[in-house]
């Protein structure tokens, strides 16, 4: 099996066990204790900026602060927080990509 | 519940789901262009959307992959984005406890957080026939699952054709930005955000690679959890806030 194949099935396996993990136990268990809802509740904030940022930051494969990447993410960053709108963050953000590596 | 009823509650959910496809069709064409773009086939694409079916973790893992990092660590990172999916899980368990465990292992496959964020208000609120729970949810993700696949298939095709000056790969990091912002809904989360984001910067720095991903979301849960003990000093209450537009 490929690599990517290998990577689908493992992900799918994987995610379904935390879809399925308290539906399947549904009449034995019906509380996430405190303490792991804590943990749980900061994992998209984090994972999600550590996916973001670096992209925006460095996108060519050091810190570069003065780009055009991080200038367009800056501004759907904006129009994100506005809006909570994927495709018009989609459309302004690389319009802006486009505009800004004009110059 | 008769098939009539049944077939009525999943007309209701998908009736309920239509409107969010806006933000779910866009997501998808970017999920089967992206593999296009690091030179998977189309099959490979279709198969991260009928077997992972979860937009982010799909973009994530083809990201790792399309940096030479092996299939474990692609799948580890899709896990991490994925867990989440554990607090939906335990939210939505009390209301289809009564459920049978094939309509429960159903509904899991097709859990995301529109139709989570969909049931759980509309349950908590008491609203719709406690019968027809199971099959409310599953009319709903069946339209979001059936949009999504029809977009990402859509994006693989096309994805070649598409002019190379359109920087489309730029697609990934705006879909998860989209995401990042209503998900720094407190103090602790943006502590989350700021650490998550710096240190996966650091240790990407320091060689640490596509496991940069692993280490920084770590780090972050570390310091969103510290600020929230540090300024709470209480336990979290109520069901968790779900994303927004995740396919």
């Amino acid at each position: 099996m490929s690599r990517t194949w290998a990577a689908i099935v493992l992900a799918g396996i994987g995610t379904f066990a935390m879809r399925a993990s308290f539906l399947a136990l549904a009449h034995r268990l019906s509380e996430v204790p405190p303490w792991a809802q804590r943990i749980l509740r900061q994992i998209p904030p984090a994972a999600l900026a550590a996916l973001v940022i670096p992209a925006l930051v460095r996108p060519h494969g050091e810190i570069d602060l003065w780009q055009p990447r991080l200038a367009a993410g800056l501004l759907a960053a904006l129009v994100a927080w506005r809006t909570k709108n994927v495709a018009l963050t989609l459309v302004i953000g690389i319009g802006a990509l486009m505009l800004f590596q004009e110059f | 519940m008769g098939g009539a009823r049944a077939r009525a509650e999943m007309r209701a959910g998908a009736a309920a789901m239509a409107p969010m496809l806006i933000g779910v069709i866009p997501f998808g064409l970017v999920a089967g262009t992206t593999p296009a773009a690091v030179g998977m086939d189309w099959e490979a694409a279709l198969g991260f959307s009928i077997i992972l079916f979860a937009g982010a973790s799909q973009l994530a893992a083809i990201d790792v992959l399309s940096r030479d990092g092996s299939a474990l660590l692609a799948a580890v990172v899709a896990w991490t984005i994925n867990l989440r999916m554990l607090l939906y899980s335990a939210s939505l368990a009390p209301y289809l406890a009564h459920e049978s465990f094939r309509k429960r292992m159903g509904a899991s496959y097709l859990m995301v957080d529109q139709n989570y964020a969909l049931c759980v208000t509309r349950w908590a609120e008491g609203k719709g026939d406690p019968k027809g729970r199971a099959w409310f949810f599953i009319g709903g993700g069946l339209l979001l699952w059936s949009a999504w696949q029809l977009a990402t298939l859509a994006g693989a095709l096309l994805g070649e054709t598409l002019p190379d000056e359109l920087p489309l790969d730029f697609a990934v990091p705006l879909v998860f930005l989209v995401l990042l912002i209503p998900a720094i809904n407190s103090r602790p989360a943006a502590v989350s955000a700021v650490v998550g984001g710096a240190a996966t910067v650091a240790t990407v720095e320091m060689g640490a690679g596509s496991l940069s991903i692993v280490c920084g979301a770590v780090a972050g849960i570390v310091g969103g959890v510290v600020t929230e003990i540090v300024l709470h000093r209480r336990a979290p209450s109520g069901p968790p806030e779900p994303l927004e537009d995740l396919g």
